[in-house]
């Protein structure tokens, strides 16, 4: 029997910076995380327990001080070719029309401008956007943009996707429209994905398994596998009782160290 | 299109106007409005011009200094018709051109690469740019004598002196514009796949092409100071040198000509660069009141 390598595994990794002062900080230590090949895993924590420093060691934009970060059993080194990225702020070229941004990753991959294009509108179909491939950014809405923005990720259909609090910027109603459409595109493409966000019931409703950090030095607390039926309609599954329950037990443990943090900013 | 502040026109307006109507009469004020401005820009003009010629003509002012308007125009026309005795008006014109323009295109795509290169680059960075303040603290017009001891009367010491007026406004800019990327989008590209190259250019340098821009507009008129000082200390054709030798002569009529060619040109220059800069820009929000200046 061959053991299948997870798509992801961090292994006691520590990560420190230079503040601009000068000063050495950690931003995680001693960091373990492994995601299954097709698992969605969230991440929750109080604010700057080091959520996204994890997904920047995962990209090889950043490297770890101590400690290894593995993709598909290998190190990483440099950027990933299967690793696909949605951020939190707009990181569209505002430049460059809807379609003209989505057919970004193949095109600097080296695939022919006509042959992007066919896929890009595959692909803008698929968020209903088909109507609006030459508009630019500015003249959509948020939610709009984020739809550009996940098509640009999974055109180039990665195995893994990181998602740094990719929806914190929409309001309530428009984000719940995207849960759904990321759980349809997710299911389509079955990566490997760690969705990173500081809103606990958007980790449940989305999530096999969420990890809860500590505040920072962020390292891993607990982790809550969550064994909701799918596929999961995100407007309806928060009145779940089994959602509530889940909830509140991983609130309470979260709780604490939401405390902590927000006592040392108020310090 | 015009984004008119209505407030003004709103009286009378009660719930059972239209949406029509109410679009007609915004319309109708702002036409009036762009009139009233019009007709008053022409009376300030009218009444500047008529006093000068006034003033002038009752002996008020000296008209050997300060010349006058009806004088400025004949002189205008005449250099139109006859040129100087070196050459023709035009091929004075076209000699500063030549060498404005060359200058421009040089030391912006000149300054543009440096400032990219730099931007892109700590350690280059770090190490030259204590040189270029060095360099940039010397008013550039004091190197306009050893240009044209280098590089002759002809056109080169004046493209060389533009040259460096443009160069440093340029690289300033696409250096700052470069740092002022955003962090994310460069990541973003990085992760979709862009190498360092790509990054460069379909990132860095559309997103440095605003402060660029800024840059590209003020240093046209630099450009054309550089030519013109050099033509100033030493040449045979252009702007400036007809503006030296109407000076030598005393012909001051001649000089406000000469002036108001090149105010007449440095505004087309603008008028095409801001033409330009619509096309290239044309994926930017429009700003706010766009026809309200």
């Amino acid at each position: 029997m061959i053991i299948e390598s997870p798509a992801i595994e961090l292994r006691n990794v520590s990560r420190r910076f230079l503040s601009p002062e000068g000063k050495s900080f950690t931003a995680i230590r001693d960091f373990n995380m492994s995601v299954a090949q097709g698992e969605f895993v969230a991440v929750v924590g109080p604010t700057g327990c080091g959520k996204s420093t994890t997904l920047n060691l995962v990209t090889g934009l950043a490297k770890p001080s101590s400690g290894d970060a593995f993709v598909f059993g290998k190190p990483v080194e440099g950027i990933d070719k299967r690793i696909g990225f949605v951020f939190q702020t707009d990181a569209l070229f505002p430049w460059r029309n809807v379609i003209d941004n989505v057919t970004a990753g193949p095109v600097f991959r080296g695939l022919g401008k006509a042959k992007a294009n066919d896929k890009a509108r595959d692909w803008l179909a698929r968020v209903g956007l088909t109507r609006f491939e030459q508009h630019y950014p500015h003249q959509l809405s948020g939610g709009m943009r984020k739809r550009v923005a996940l098509a640009q990720t999974f055109i180039n259909e990665p195995q893994i996707l990181l998602m740094d609090e990719p929806f914190s910027a929409l309001d309530v109603q428009t984000r719940v429209l995207m849960h759904d459409e990321l759980l349809s595109l997710w299911s389509g493409a079955k990566a490997s994905v760690i969705f990173v966000t500081h809103d606990l019931e958007e980790a449940i409703a989305l999530a096999d398994k969420v990890y809860v950090l500590t505040a920072g030095p962020g390292t891993v607390k607990s982790i809550y596998p969550i064994d909701l039926p799918r596929p999961r309609i995100v407007a309806d599954i928060r009145y779940d009782p089994k959602f509530i329950e889940i909830s509140r037990t991983i609130w309470n443990d979260l709780r604490d160290e939401v405390k902590i943090s927000s006592a040392r900013a108020a310090a | 299109m015009a984004d008119v502040t209505v407030s003004a026109s709103l009286a009378g307006i009660t719930a059972s106007t239209t949406d029509a109507e109410i679009e007609a009469r915004a319309a109708a004020a702002a036409r009036k409005h762009s009139w009233l401005v019009v007709f008053w820009r022409l009376v300030v003009l009218a009444l500047l011009l008529g006093s000068w010629e006034l003033a002038a003509r009752t002996g008020l002012i000296d008209e050997f200094f300060y010349s006058y308007p009806s004088a400025i125009l004949v002189r205008l026309w005449e250099l139109i018709r006859d040129g100087t005795d070196e050459a023709p008006l035009w091929y004075h014109l076209w000699v500063t051109m030549k060498e404005s323009l060359l200058g421009f295109v040089f030391g912006s795509v000149g300054g543009i690469a440096c400032g990219v290169a730099l931007g892109r680059n700590k350690l280059l960075a770090d190490i030259f740019s204590v040189y270029i303040k060095i360099f940039n603290a010397i008013p550039r017009v004091v190197l306009a004598p050893i240009f044209i001891l280098l590089f002759g009367f002809d056109i080169w010491s004046k493209v060389v002196l533009s040259l460096v007026m443009v160069f440093f406004v340029v690289f300033a800019n696409a250096f700052q514009g470069v740092r002022e990327a955003d962090r994310a989008m460069i990541a973003n590209a990085r992760i979709l796949g862009a190498n360092g190259w790509q990054v460069t250019r379909s990132v860095i340098l559309p997103s440095a092409m605003s402060w660029i821009f800024a840059s590209l507009h003020i240093s046209f008129s630099f450009a054309i100071v550089g030519a013109i000082v050099g033509e100033f200390i030493g040449s045979r054709y252009g702007i400036g040198f007809i503006i030296q030798t109407a000076r030598g002569l005393h012909d001051t009529a001649e000089m406000y000509a000469t002036i108001l060619i090149i105010l007449l040109v440095v505004l087309l220059a603008e008028y095409v660069m801001t033409w330009v800069e619509h096309r290239l820009a044309k994926w930017r929000p429009a700003p706010f009141n766009e026809a309200g200046n």
